[in-house]
This record gives structure tokens, sequence and C-alpha cells, in this order.
């Protein structure tokens, strides 16, 4: 899809993809022939630019036909280089970031209020925890005791211009979590097993939000883009598109 | 003109409570605001239906899109000055882009807030919100608009940012003359064909004693209550320009990107006549109360009547 565009958000994609493959195929309830249903999970992309890997696994799930995903960054398609709500599934726009955790709150509460019991998954990145909505929306999370509310921390440490902690220091983001009241677990972010456990069993701690701080690697699987600052927004060339595609083959059939 | 009688964000909170009673998915979202949208009895009375964010206004809009998003119809309400800048991005993104069910109070718009200084000003609000695509917006003149306009969101879905002001204010309305007011339609409130003078909000009053002391004078002035600035009335604009060649407007709004401007953009391609934008110059206001700044700045109906007697003559020479 990136090849073929010449632009999209490659390692973050790729970071967040096995996050993506847990909550779609193993643990969120939803029904993609009625992607209105009530009683269905919610997920919200904060990090609205890892949209490929998303789209990928939305179409995987039966959203939409897989076939469309060649239309991705052509004119007039429905698959910007954002998520927005041409596209079945996804639930809000994103893009700007430090938005969806507000807007997860808001649909958590909704739900408490009016007694129903499905869970709002809302993935962010940990570059993205540098905008300050991101703190009034873990605020009022607590505040609210949204327990069906769990956030993903794609915790790659790398934005675009470099380490996320040296661009600016987030410091310990499980701490900070959990003085603002949440029930916090560290996972590796590629390893389906522990990611299922840890995302099936929330809430862990009743009138606790839960947040999934997911160890994970930047450019996951091609090892010339693993944890390369670069590959944040960097289209391949062709002879990288097939060595990357070589190695996540063998690694396929290795697993 | 009647005595000054209730302000629009009581007018406001009294018709969301009684709305919200007869429907359970109404809801209020506030940013340590109750008290100053006077919305403290809906808190009491509907707790289930009520938010409070604390002061986050951008938590306040994105929670509002995402109650939204399950079902609510929200308004989310809190002072002009924050929700049309801190959290713009949260209105641009979750209620525009989202077409959430979002109503977005900006309550005490303007300079109602008079001289807490530019901070709690509200003079871009109008130019901001106009320029997102599928979000309607509204400038209500008194307690009778603003509770016909807020029935009227309460029962239609969609995103909408409402400006209201502070102060009690004159009514310029009434029940014994019933107006249907309709997004897209503006309200022809006096007759004339010398000029048409356009106005929004808490100018409205001053317009209207303008064409009162011209019409003495044996100068008719058309006044049009442009509440619903987006959609604008376009076919009534163009009428005005076409059947009067002159038009002023008259808001509590920055001369650029405001009323004045979407009027302006309106005739320049339908029937260009001449024009003057009345509204705040380019400028930090001084301090002073929203009626001293009022006065400082010409918005009363004699300095109006002034201008418009000046663009009359001007016009006369040529």
């Amino acid at each position: 899809m990136i090849f073929k565009a010449k632009g999209g958000h490659i390692g973050g994609s790729l970071s967040s993809v096995d996050i993506l493959t847990s909550l779609f195929f193993h643990v969120m309830h939803y029904d993609p022939a009625n992607p209105a249903d009530p009683a269905r999970d919610r997920f919200i992309l904060s990090k609205g630019h890892s949209v490929e890997g998303y789209y990928c696994v939305l179409a995987t799930a039966g959203f939409f036909p897989e076939a469309r995903l060649a239309e991705y960054g052509s004119f007039g398609t429905m698959l910007y280089g954002h998520p927005t709500l041409k596209v079945p599934g996804v639930e809000i726009p994103s893009g700007s970031l430090g938005h969806g955790l507000p807007v997860g709150v808001g649909m958590a509460l909704a739900a408490q209020r009016d007694g129903l019991s499905h869970r709002v998954f809302v993935l962010m990145g940990d570059g993205e925890q540098g905008e300050g909505s991101v703190w009034e929306g873990a605020m009022a999370a607590a505040h609210y005791q949204l327990d069906h509310l769990v956030g993903i921390l794609d915790n790659n440490n790398l934005q675009i211009s470099g380490e996320v902690d040296k661009v600016m220091r987030t410091a310990s983001l499980a701490e900070k979590y959990a003085s603002f009241g949440w029930a916090v677990r560290e996972v590796d972010g590629h390893d389906l097993a522990a990611l299922n456990a840890a995302l099936e069993s929330a809430p862990w701690e009743p009138g606790r939000p839960s947040l999934v701080l997911a160890h994970t690697i930047k450019g996951r699987g091609a090892s010339f883009m693993e944890n390369k600052a670069g590959w944040h927004h960097k289209t391949p060339t062709q002879e990288e598109l097939a060595l990357a595609m070589d190695e996540l083959e063998r690694a396929a059939e290795e697993s | 003109m009647s005595a000054p009688g209730i302000s629009c964000r009581h007018a406001f909170s009294g018709a969301l409570l009684e709305l919200a009673r007869e429907d359970r998915n109404l809801y209020a979202v506030c940013s340590d605001s109750r008290g100053s949208v006077t919305l403290d009895a809906f808190a009491k009375a509907l707790p289930q239906q009520f938010v409070e964010a604390g002061i986050a206004e951008q938590d306040a809009v994105g929670m509002a899109a995402g109650l939204a998003k399950s079902g609510k119809r929200v308004f989310v309400c809190g002072p002009a000055c924050f929700y049309a800048a801190r959290s713009l991005d949260q209105v641009k993104v979750d209620v525009a882009y989202a077409g959430s069910d979002v109503k977005v109070i900006g309550i005490s718009g303007g300079v109602s807030y008079g001289a807490l200084g530019f901070t709690h000003h509200s003079l871009h609000d109008l130019a901001v919100m106009r320029a997102f695509p599928g979000l309607s917006v509204f400038l209500p003149c008194d307690n009778y608009q603003t509770a016909a306009l807020t029935r009227h969101l309460a029962t239609h879905a969609g995103p909408a940012y409402v400006r209201l002001g502070r102060g009690a204010v004159a009514d310029v309305y009434d029940a014994a003359h019933p107006v249907a007011f309709v997004p897209g339609q503006a309200v022809l409130l006096h007759e004339g064909t010398d000029c048409t003078l356009i106005a929004v909000g808490e100018m409205v009053q001053p317009a209207l004693g303008a064409a009162r002391l011209l019409e003495a004078e044996g100068i008719g002035v058309r006044v049009l209550d442009c509440w619903s600035i987006k959609p604008l009335d376009a076919a009534a604009i163009t009428r005005a320009a076409r059947e009067t060649g002159l038009l002023f407007t008259l808001e509590e709004h920055s001369v650029l990107g405001g009323l004045g401007a979407a009027v302006a953009e309106v005739v320049v391609q339908t029937c260009p006549v001449p024009m003057r934008i009345l509204g705040f110059p380019d400028e930090f206001a001084p301090a002073g109360s929203s009626a001293e700044l009022f006065q400082h700045y010409g918005f009363t109906p004699a300095k109006v009547a002034d201008r418009i007697r000046e663009a009359l003559a001007a016009r006369a020479k040529r």
C-alpha cells in the first residue's frame, strides 16, 4: 500500500499491527455486517497515522473487501492517510494527536450511564503523550471510574524527530498513568499471547481504567527498518519492499 | 425598546432543562462552567445527564463527541473565548469532521466579559467556526429567539456552534408575534428601501434603534436579523443589495471574518454594491464593560445612524 501510494507511516503501522491483531481477532466483540451494533466493543486509533495496518486489519476482519486496500492513497478513495468515518468500522476520525482518549472517555461514560458492558479500547503512541489533552482524558477516565475503558500505549520510543526520550522526555509513563488512578500492566507488544491475556482480562481492578503499556519496535518485522526514526513515514524502494516482504514471509513460515 | 429582560444564557439553560426532562439522551457537558452557563439547576435535577469535565475544554469537547457517538445529543457549554480557541481542534475534528451530534454553546461571547480583557473576549469565533464544513453557526439576539433555537437544536441532529451573550438584553421578539426561526433564513425586522442594515446578537437592538431614528428623518433602513450565520440567507442578502443598493453590517465581532465578511462574500458574487462593515477593529480593545466598549466603538443607535447618513451623503454626491 505505502509503496504504491508513495507515502504513509510504515514504522508505526508495523509497531502496532500485533496489538491490532490481538484486538480484532482475539479480544473484541463486533459484527462487521453491522458496524453500528450498540453492543459492539469500540476501538479508537488515536495515533491515526498508523492507518495502513489498521486498514489491513479492518479489511481482514470483514468491514470492507480486501481488494479495496489497493485504492489507498489514490484520488477520491475512502482510504485517506488518516482514518475517517467513510471507512466502515472506524468510530471517529483521527490524525490530530491527543484526541482519542477524551473521545473514548465519552464513549465509556455513555456505556456506564446506560448500564452497557461493552469495552472501549484506545490505541495511543508514546510520542502522542506530549499532547496535554491526553492527560485531561486520563484524569477524567479515573475520575469517572471508567473500568470499561482500556488505553493501549504503543511504546516504540521513536517519533518523527528521533528517540521519544530525546525529543521530550516522558519519564515513566507507567508511573504517570498509575498516579492518575489507572491500573497499569506492561507487556511485550509483539507477544500475541501476552497481549491477548492482558487485553482480554481488563478491567483488572474494579473502578479503574486499564492501561496496557506495550513495548514495541518501530518497523517491526523488517530488520533494516527496526528502531529507525527515519522509517516513521519513509516509502520503501522496490528492493527494500522485496527484502521486507521476504523477511516477513520467512517469519510467518517459522511461526 | 423594552427594558432589559432575561439574558440569553438563562433562556438557554431554562429551555434545555425543560427539554432534557423529556429526553434522557439529552446531555450537558461543562468545564467548571455550570455556574456561568446557569446550568446549576440542570446538574442538580438531572445528574445522570450532566457531565463535569473540570477546567479542560479539549476533554469536554472530545467527551461530548464520544457521548454523541454513543447516541446522546450533547450540549457542551462554557465561555466562547475558550471553546472557540482552546478546544478549536476538537471542534474541527471530533465535532465537525466526525459529524457528531454536538452543540457547542459558547456563552458570554464577544466582549461580554468586558474589562476582563482580551483573554476573555471572543471576537474571532464566527470567523473560525463558519470555516468548518458541516458546522452550523447561530447567534441569537434575545431570550425568545434563544429558547426557540434551543428547542430546534434539541430536536435536530448535527453539529452546531452557538454564541450567547452574558448580560440581560431587551426583547426583540415576543410571544404575541410568533416568528418561525428557520436556519438559513434572516428575519426582516424593519422595512426600508434606502439601505440595509444587517445585524446579529446584541447588535440587533442598536440597529433597530438607528433605523427608527432615521425613519423620523424620512430615511428608510431595512433591518435584517441575520441570526443564522451559517447557513446564511444569501437570497435575502442579495435581494437587499439589489433593492436598496447600500449595505451595512453590524456585529460584536472583529471586522475580519465575521458577519460582514460573510455578507460581502455573497454580494460581491451576486450583486456588488457599496458596503460598510461595522464591528470591532483589528486591535486589542481597551478595558471597559461591554456597554462602554459599544459606546467607544460607536455601536449605539445615534452613532450607527451617523455612519448611515455619511454613507448616504457620499452616495448622493457620486
